[in-house]
């Protein structure tokens, strides 16, 4: 009896794994995009996740902290020629991503041209800006430190600031890091002309893509966080 | 849209465009904070630049105006489920402020 109701099941009749891929797969493709495409999406997607959900940790105790939050624009400014400009520091932050974003769309463009030295040239470009980017991160953390600022206290006001600030900036950060990484690599390839024998340039347009989400993500650290 | 099999190749001027927009809406939500403006304005315009500048890197560098429905509505709409997240615990944040009112008596 028992048996016979377990040969019935499909996952019996045709080995457990092989009936969950049949099913999952069997020869239809819903994204009609390379692999590779599909892949950073997914991972792109779930990087939203994440980065959403530290923002909204950062709204979850700002809204509830009974101490004050310090004023970012001060807290950022520079003085420059004897006259303070608020934000400033993350205001230039702000413009080297963006422009990075455009050497990269341009990289795109030039790759699929097939204009090897123009598509490493532009991605190098944007690496020199990404790591410019961290740079001017590294000289605000050291500012912040500097004042006292740590992820467990703040003596501007409430120490829940240093948590969210070093967190949030610290994770965009590594992303931007490693983005800077990724994109030298690839430039690499596209010089050695890897991707002429592959006779694809889509690696690059998939690399694009995780540059411009690095750039969209913080076009919303710099409206909420520095800017709200 | 169809676009060739050779993948995502578009003008360099719309690039060039968006890329100018960019420029334009990073600098007015600058001018927000450097015009210290306060309450709904500085609300409604850091939000609305905000959003401007997302969907312009998302339609147009991300190539998604150029894309499949199938993969634009599977990578766009699950973030949405996030908003109930943050209504949830925007109401949450409200109502331990209102328990601080009533037990603690700021």
């Amino acid at each position: 009896m028992a048996d016979q109701m377990s040969a019935n099941r499909p996952q019996v009749q045709n080995g457990a794994w092989r009936s969950l891929v049949d099913d999952w797969s069997s020869d239809r493709q819903a994204f009609r995009v390379s692999w590779g495409k599909a892949m950073m999406w997914i991972f792109l997607l779930s990087d939203t996740f994440v980065f959403s959900l530290l923002l909204i940790g950062y709204m979850a105790v700002r809204l509830t902290t009974p101490q004050p939050w310090p004023d970012t624009s001060e807290v950022f400014a520079l003085t420059v020629l004897g006259h303070e400009f608020p934000l400033l520091l993350i205001a230039i932050m702000t413009f080297i991503l963006i422009t990075s974003s455009g050497t990269m769309a341009m990289a795109v463009n030039f790759g699929y041209a097939r204009n090897r030295r123009l598509a490493a040239l532009f991605m190098l470009f944007t690496a020199i800006l990404g790591a410019s980017f961290v740079g001017l991160q590294a000289f605000e953390w050291t500012d912040l430190i500097q004042k006292g600022v740590r992820p467990w206290e703040n003596p501007m006001g409430a120490p829940q600031f240093g948590s969210a600030f070093f967190m949030i900036t610290g994770f965009h950060g590594l992303h931007v890091s490693i983005g800077v990484l990724y994109l030298l690599i690839v430039a690499r390839k596209v010089l050695r002309g890897d991707y002429d024998r592959a006779g694809s340039y889509e690696p690059v347009e998939i690399a694009g893509l995780y540059w411009h989400f690095v750039d969209l993500v913080w076009v919303f650290i710099f409206a909420f966080f520095y800017l709200l | 849209m169809e676009h060739a099999p050779q993948g995502q190749q578009h003008p360099i001027s719309l690039y060039l465009q968006v890329w100018g927009w960019l420029f334009v809406f990073s600098f007015l939500s600058y001018l927000v904070d450097y015009n210290d403006l306060q309450g709904v304005w500085r609300w409604t315009l850091v939000l609305l630049f905000m959003s401007v500048k997302a969907a312009l890197i998302v339609t147009f560098f991300m190539h998604m105006f150029w894309e499949r429905l199938s993969l634009v509505y599977a990578i766009l709409l699950p973030p949405l489920c996030l908003l109930v997240l943050v209504g949830f615990l925007a109401i949450e944040g409200e109502y331990i402020t209102l328990l601080r009112d009533l037990y603690l008596g700021r």
